[in-house]
C-alpha cells in the first residue's frame, strides 16, 4: 500500500510532507531547530520538485503576515517556525485564526528566552493556546509526518489554522523510521484546495479586516469559538479516514492501557514514548499503570478525557511548560478542570519537567508512578506540584 | 525491547561523530531493523568533545530519552579518554572500541575497564584511504566487525548508496570511505 520505510528526522519528514502537499505559497524565516524544514523545502523549490512560490521573508512576523495575505488571496499557504519565531508571529497568529484562514504551520517546540536555550520544551506552543489555532502534538517522527498531512485537511475543512508540533532536537534531529505515503496517496488524501471566499475572486469582492466595534466584534468571536467546537468532529473524521486508508490510528489522544489502570499519567509529545516503556515494565510487575498521550490540545477534548480518566484512582499530569501562575502548568489546569464535574474525582498531581531540554528518562518517569502508587495507598497528596529533577 | 542495543559515540567537533551515527542508522534501517540516531547538541565547536547515539532493535523503539547505559562505546579521538569518562554507564559486559595505535590491553589497564576493548588505528586508515583525518567511517567498520549484527557486504553497498547522494561529484570520497571500512574490518584488534 505505502512506500517502504525510510530513515528520516522529524525536520526531514516535515519537509517531505510539504513536498507532497506542494503548497501554493511558503513564506518562512529560519530558526533553530526548525531551520532544516524550510532549508530542505527551499531545495525542493530550487530543483523544481514543487511549484510553490517561496518567499524568504526578513522575520517571522513577516512570514505569518505573508502567509495570511497569500491565504486570503486564495492560496494554500504554509510556514514553519519555533520558539522566538512563534513569539514574534504573535499578533498575526490571532489574525490568521480570526480571519478563518486554513494556514498550516509545523512548529518545532523549543524553550523561550531568557536565558537563551535552543532545546525542547513546550512553552512556545502552550503560550499560543488561546490564539484560536488548532494544535496537534506528535510523539514520534511518524506522527509528526502524519499530523502534517492531516493538518491540511483539518485546516481547510474547519477554516481554522493548524499548528503541528514536534519536539525540538529530540524529534526534529532524531533519525527514526518513517513510512511516508506514496506521492499519489498523499495528493489524493489532501485533495485540491478550493476556497469559497478569496480576494483574487474579483467577481465576488468582499472586505477583510474591517473595523468591528461594540456592535459585532463579540458575535464574530463567538463564531470563531463555534468553529473550534465544530473542528472536533472534523479532526476525528479525518483521523478515521486516515486510518482506513493508511492503517495508522489518530484520535484526540491515545489510550495506552488507561482503561483498566489505577495510576496513570497524561503526557504530550516525545516523552509519551519513553513513558510507554515504563508502563510496560510496571504492567509486568502487575501494577495497573496507564498513559494518556494527548495529541489534540486545541480544541481541548474535555468530555472525552473525562470519560477515559474517570475510573483512574490517581493521575499525574506532566507539563513541559510552566504557566508561572503560582498554581500549575497549563495542561494540568485543563485536565483538572475537565474532571471537576465528576461525582467521584480521581486524585491528581502535576509535574513540570524537561524545561530547556532537560532529559526525562525511565528513572524519572518511574519515580512519578511510585509517587502515584503512594498516593493511591495512603490517600494523601504531599505535593500538588513537583518540579521534576530540578536542583533547589 | 529485550534486544535493544545502544551505542554511544565520542568524538570532537569535526570528526564526524554525528555523521557516522546517522550513517549507521540509515545502514541498519535498510537491513530492516528499527533504529534511532541522534546527536547530543551542546556547543558545537570544532574540536570540542561531542557525543552521538544509536539505538537498534527488532521492535519499534518508543524511547525518547538520552542513552544512559550503552552496550557499546566508540571513541573517535583517544585524547578524549584523558578528560571524559568514556566508559560511564558501560557495564562490565559492555564493549569499548577506541581509535588508537595502542594494544587493547593498554587501554583496558589505563581505564580500569572490565569489559571488552578493541582498538583500531582509524586515523592512519583514514589518511591512507580518504586522504585526511576522518576516523568515523573506519570506526563504523570496526563496530560492524565487533558486533557481527550486520553483514559487511551489505553495509558497503548501503554506505555506497548513501554517500552517492552526498558526494556525487567526488567519487574519490566514496571509494576512500568504502576502502576505509573494509580495512577497518580487517585490522581491528
Amino acid at each position: 500500500m505505502s512506500e517502504k520505510r525510510m530513515a528520516k528526522t522529524a525536520n526531514e519528514a516535515i519537509a517531505e510532507a510539504m513536498r507532497q502537499i506542494n503548497p501554493d505559497v511558503v513564506a518562512a524565516y529560519p530558526i533553530t531547530p526548525a531551520t532544516e524544514i524550510v532549508q530542505i523545502f527551499s531545495q525542493f523549490v530550487a530543483d523544481g520538485k514543487v511549484t510553490t512560490e517561496f518567499v524568504p521573508v526578513e522575520s517571522e512576523h513577516s512570514a505569518m503576515s505573508a502567509v495570511v495575505g497569500a491565504s486570503l488571496a486564495g492560496a494554500r499557504a504554509m510556514t514553519a517556525t519555533s520558539s522566538q519565531g512563534l513569539a514574534l508571529m504573535w499578533e498575526i497568529l490571532y489574525i490568521a485564526s480570526a480571519l478563518r484562514l486554513p494556514v498550516i504551520m509545523p512548529m518545532v517546540n523549543r524553550a523561550l528566552s531568557a536565558p537563551i536555550n535552543i532545546h525542547c520544551d513546550h512553552s512556545d506552543s502552550m503560550g499560543a493556546r488561546d490564539s484560536g489555532w488548532i494544535q496537534l502534538y506528535s510523539e514520534s517522527v511518524q506522527e509528526t509526518y502524519d499530523n502534517v498531512i492531516q493538518a491540511v485537511r483539518i485546516a481547510e475543512r474547519s477554516l481554522l489554522p493548524v499548528m503541528v508540533t514536534t519536539d525540538g532536537f529530540i524529534l526534529s534531529h532524531c533519525l527514526e523510521l518513517l513510512t511516508p505515503l506514496l506521492d499519489k496517496e498523499a495528493k489524493d488524501f489532501i485533495g485540491e484546495y478550493r476556497p469559497k471566499n478569496f480576494l483574487l475572486d474579483t467577481e465576488h469582492p468582499f472586505t477583510v479586516g474591517a473595523l468591528d466595534l461594540q456592535d459585532y466584534y463579540f458575535e464574530h468571536k463567538r463564531q470563531e469559538a463555534e468553529a473550534m467546537i465544530e473542528s472536533k468532529k472534523i479532526i476525528l473524521k479525518i483521523g478515521e479516514e486516515f486510518e482506513r486508508k493508511f492503517g495508522r490510528r489518530y484520535e484526540f489522544f491515545e489510550d495506552y492501557k488507561v482503561i483498566d489502570s489505577e495510576v496513570a499519567t497524561v503526557v504530550i509529545g516525545s516523552a509519551a514514548g519513553t513513558t510507554k516503556v515504563v508502563v510496560d515494565q510496571l504492567r509486568e510487575e502487575k501494577i495497573k499503570a496507564g498513559l494518556l498521550k494527548l495529541r489534540v490540545f486545541r480544541p481541548f477534548p474535555a468530555e472525552e478525557l473525562k470519560e477515559l480518566l474517570k475510573n483512574v484512582k490517581v493521575i499525574a499530569v506532566l507539563d513541559r511548560a510552566d504557566s508561572l501562575n503560582a498554581v500549575s502548568g497549563p495542561l494540568f489546569s485543563e485536565i483538572r478542570n475537565a474532571l471537576y464535574d465528576l461525582e467521584e474525582r480521581p486524585k491528581i498531581v502535576n509535574y513540570i519537567y524537561g524545561l530547556g531540554g532537560r532529559d526525562i528518562g525511565l528513572k524519572e518517569i518511574h519515580s512519578i508512578y511510585e509517587d502515584l502508587e503512594e498516593i493511591n495507598r495512603t490517600g494523601k497528596i504531599k505535593s500538588l506540584l513537583t518540579y521534576l529533577g530540578v536542583r533547589e | 525491547m529485550e534486544d535493544l542495543f545502544e551505542v554511544r559515540w565520542h568524538g570532537r567537533g569535526g570528526q564526524g561523530a554525528k555523521t557516522v551515527a546517522l550513517l549507521l542508522g540509515e545502514v541498519v534501517a535498510a537491513s530492516g531493523k528499527y533504529i534511532q540516531a541522534f546527536p547530543e547538541y551542546g556547543p558545537e565547536r570544532m574540536g570540542a568533545p561531542i557525543q552521538s547515539f544509536n539505538r537498534i532493535s527488532s521492535q519499534p523503539i518508543t524511547l525518547h530519552c538520552g542513552v544512559e547505559k550503552p552496550d557499546i562505546v566508540i571513541v573517535l579521538d583517544p585524547s578524549l579518554m584523558e578528560t571524559i569518562d568514556v566508559i560511564g554507564g558501560l557495564s562490565g559486559e559492555g564493549t569499548l572500541i577506541v581509535n588508537s595505535r595502542e594494544d587493547p590491553s593498554v587501554i583496558k589497564e589505563n581505564l580500569g575497564f572490565k569489559g571488552k576493548v578493541f582498538t583500531l588505528d582509524a586515523s592512519k586508515i583514514s589518511r591512507e584511504t580518504i586522504g585526511r583525518e576522518m576516523p568515523n567511517t573506519p570506526m563504523m567498520g570496526a563496530l560492524i566487525k565487533v558486533t557481527k549484527f550486520l553483514n559487511l557486504k551489505e553495509v558497503l553497498e548501503k554506505t555506497r548508496t548513501k554517500l552517492q547522494e552526498k558526494f556525487r561529484h567526488k567519487p574519490e570520497v566514496i571509494e576512500g570511505n568504502i576502502r576505509a571500512i573494509e580495512r577497518a574490518y580487517q585490522e581491528v584488534k
